[in-house]
C-alpha cells in the first residue's frame, strides 16, 4: 500500500460458504453446480404455500466441524429467524437465518502474514440459506431468474473488525479455504461461488479510538479481487479523509476490468429486515455428547499438524505452515517421511520440485503419478550419492511421474548414475576452464565468487552428472596450483 | 404506539405495495386497532421468562441429507406469468453495468 503511515484501515470479512452437502438446507433438491436453470427445485425452494421445510442434518454436523475447528463456542439450542426482503430470486420474499442465534459463537483463525502468525478473531458462523440466481444482462426487459440454487446450504463466517491490510485479509481468507477443504465442510471453489467474500472496510486516522464510516464491497471471488478492492478502498478513503471529504456508507461492487469499485446503494435508510424466529422450521438441540462425538471424528488440523511438524519433526515454521497448506500434501508428506526419516529434506522435495511439477501440470498432488515410495527411493538415492540432486529433481522426477517407472529404473535408463571418477570429473573440469581463461585469470587474481560460474558450467557439460562437491573440491585444488 | 402516515408509507415500501390516499385511511385506522390489541398483551409482566419462540426443542425434527422431492421444470414454471424455456422472467431489477 501507497502511504499509509498516517491512516489505518479496519476490516471485517464475512465469508459464505457452500456446505458440501447432497441436498438443499430444508428440502431434498439437489445442489450440483451448472446443472440446466430451474432443473433443481421443489415446492419448498419454489415457496409455494402450506409446505413442511425440514433441516438438513448433515448441514447442521458441517457447521458444527467448521466451528470447533474455528475454537468457537457451539450454541445449544437453535432456531432460524426470517429475515425479510423482496427480491426476485428470494421467492418467499424472506431469507431463513440464524439471525438471533448463530450455531457457532466467537472463535479464531490462526493466520501466517509475512512470515509472522496472528489471529483472526471471529464473531460468528452461522447457518442460512442460499438465494437463487438473477441474470439481468440476456434478455433486454426482463431479468431471467434460476432457483436451482435457491434454499442451498451456507454457512456465514464473520469475522469481528480486526483486519488491517489486504495481506492479512488474503491470508484469512485462504486459511478458511483450507480448513473448509481439510473438514470436507465444503469444496470452497470461489470459481464457482462455493466461497464467496464481502469486505466492510473503513479507514480512520491513526491512534482515533472511533471507526471511521464503512463500506461493505461485495462480490469478491477470488482472493485478488479481494486484495484489489481493499486496496482500492484504503486509498480512496485515505484521500477521502485527507482532502476532508466526508464518506458515505455504501454498498460497493468490484469491478475486476478496473480494478475499482463503484457504489451499488447508499444505505440512507437503515434496512429493516423485521426478523422474527421462523415458525414452520422446528428449532433443534445440539446435546454435549453430539458436539462430543463430532470433536472426535474431526482430523487433526492443519495448525496442530503444523505445530507438530515444528516440534516433533524440527520443521521451520514456515516449512510446516507450506506443508500443512493442503491435506492431500500434508498426508504425502507424512507418507513419504515414514520411508525416508528426514524431515528437513522431505519438504524441501515437496516444498520445491514436487510443487514446481504440480505447478507445470496444473495438476493436484492426487492426481499426480507419484507414490509416496517413488518420491522417498528417489530421496534416498540423492542421500546415498548414486544420483545428484540436480539431475534428480530436474530429470528423473518428471520422468519417474511421466512412465510411473521406479527412479532406480530411471536412473539406469537415462544413464543419469552421478559421476564421481575423478578421471571423468577433470576432464569436464578442463573444459570447462579452458572455455573461459580470462575468468580464471579474474579468479586468481582474488575474485572467488566465479567459482560457482565453472561449477556451473561442469554441471551442463556433465548434463548435472557430475557430483558437485567433488566438482568443488578438484576445482579449488586445481585453480589454487 | 401511534401509526402515522410516515409508518404506513415506511410498511408500504419495505412491502413493495403501493397504497392512495383512501386506502392509507383505512389501513391506518385497521392497523391501530390491531396493534392496541397486541398492547394490551404487553401489559404482562414478563420479566425473567426467556421468550417462547416455538412450542418446545425437546424434538430434533431433522431430516437426513437425502435427495428427494424434486419437480420437473414444466411442473415448476406452471404458474409463472412470464418465462421462457428455461427461465423465470420478471421485470428488470437492476440496469446491467
Amino acid at each position: 500500500m501507497n502511504s499509509n503511515l498516517e491512516f489505518e484501515a479496519v476490516i471485517g470479512l464475512e465469508i459464505h460458504v457452500q456446505l458440501s452437502t447432497e441436498s438443499k438446507l430444508f428440502c431434498g433438491d439437489r445442489t450440483l453446480f451448472g446443472e440446466p436453470a430451474n432443473t433443481q427445485v421443489s415446492s419448498i425452494s419454489l415457496a409455494h404455500p402450506g409446505t413442511l421445510p425440514r433441516t438438513n442434518n448433515k448441514a447442521v454436523e458441517l457447521a458444527v466441524r467448521m466451528g470447533l475447528a474455528c475454537h468457537s463456542s457451539i450454541s445449544e439450542k437453535n432456531f432460524f429467524a426470517r429475515k425479510n426482503y423482496f427480491y426476485p430470486d428470494l421467492p418467499k420474499g424472506y431469507q431463513v437465518s440464524q439471525h438471533t442465534i448463530p450455531i457457532c459463537n466467537g472463535g479464531t483463525v490462526r493466520i501466517m502474514v509475512n512470515g509472522i502468525e496472528k489471529e483472526v478473531i471471529l464473531n460468528r458462523i452461522h447457518l442460512e440459506e442460499d438465494a437463487g440466481k438473477s441474470i439481468h444482462d440476456v434478455d433486454e426487459t426482463f431479468s431471467l431468474i434460476d432457483l436451482n440454487r435457491a434454499g442451498t446450504a451456507l454457512i456465514e463466517i464473520v469475522t469481528e473488525p480486526c483486519i488491517h491490510t489486504s495481506e492479512e485479509a488474503c491470508a484469512y481468507v485462504t486459511t478458511v479455504r483450507k480448513l473448509v477443504r481439510w473438514l470436507n465442510v465444503s469444496d470452497g471453489d470461489m470459481e464457482k461461488g462455493n466461497l464467496r467474500c464481502d469486505a466492510n472496510i473503513s479507514v480512520r486516522r491513526k491512534g482515533e479510538k472511533q471507526l471511521g464510516t464503512k463500506v461493505e464491497v461485495k462480490n469478491l471471488n477470488s482472493i485478488r479481487n479481494l486484495r484489489k478492492a481493499i486496496d482500492f478502498e484504503i486509498s480512496r478513503m485515505s484521500s477521502m479523509l485527507e482532502n476532508d471529504e466526508k464518506i458515505i456508507q455504501q454498498t460497493r461492487s468490484f469491478d475486476a476490468v478496473t480494478d475499482t469499485t463503484f457504489a451499488l446503494r447508499d444505505k440512507e435508510e437503515a434496512n429493516d429486515y423485521r426478523y422474527f424466529p421462523d415458525p414452520d422450521i422446528a428449532p433443534f438441540v445440539l446435546s454435549g455428547k453430539y458436539i462430543n462425538d463430532i470433536s472426535i471424528s474431526m482430523p487433526e488440523l492443519p495448525e496442530q499438524l503444523q505445530s507438530r511438524l515444528q516440534q516433533d519433526h524440527g520443521l521451520s515454521l514456515y516449512d510446516a505452515h507450506q506443508i500443512t497448506e493442503d491435506k492431500d500434501i500434508a498426508r504425502f508428506f507424512l507418507d513419504v517421511n515414514d520411508i525416508v526419516s528426514n524431515p528437513k529434506s522431505v519438504a524441501n522435495w515437496i516444498n520445491g520440485p514436487v510443487k514446481q511439477q504440480l505447478n507445470d501440470r496444473g495438476c493436484s498432488i492426487e492426481d499426480l503419478k507419484l507414490s509416496p515410495s517413488d518420491l522417498a527411493a528417489l530421496i534416498l538415492l540423492v542421500e546415498d550419492g548414486k544420483v545428484s540432486f540436480s539431475s534428480a529433481s530436474s530429470q528423473v522426477l518428471p520422468k519417474v511421474i511421466n512412465s510411473g517407472n521406479p527412479p532406480i529404473e530411471i536412473i539406469q535408463q537415462y544413464d543419469l548414475l552421478k559421476v564421481s571418477d575423478e578421471a571423468e570429473l577433470i576432464n569436464w573440469i578442463n573444459i570447462a576452464l579452458n572455455k573461459m581463461p580470462e575468468k580464471v585469470i579474474e579468479y586468481r587474481k582474488g575474485k572467488r565468487g566465479l567459482i560457482g560460474l565453472f561449477v556451473g558450467e561442469v554441471k551442463k557439460l556433465s548434463k548435472g552428472k557430475a557430483d558437485p562437491k567433488l566438482v568443488n573440491e578438484i576445482l579449488e585444488r586445481k585453480l589454487n596450483e | 404506539m401511534e401509526v402515522t402516515d410516515q409508518l404506513i408509507d415506511h410498511l408500504a415500501k419495505l412491502s413493495k405495495l403501493s397504497f392512495n390516499a383512501e386506502e392509507k385511511q383505512e389501513l391506518k385506522s385497521d392497523l391501530q386497532k390491531m396493534i392496541s390489541f397486541v398492547e394490551k398483551l404487553q401489559e404482562l409482566d414478563t420479566t425473567g421468562i426467556e421468550p417462547l419462540t416455538h412450542m418446545g426443542y425437546s424434538d430434533n425434527a431433522l431430516r437426513d441429507d437425502v435427495v428427494k422431492g424434486m419437480v420437473s421444470r414444466e411442473e415448476a414454471m406452471l404458474n409463472a406469468p412470464v418465462k421462457d424455456d428455461q427461465f423465470f422472467k420478471v421485470p428488470k431489477v437492476i440496469n446491467p453495468q
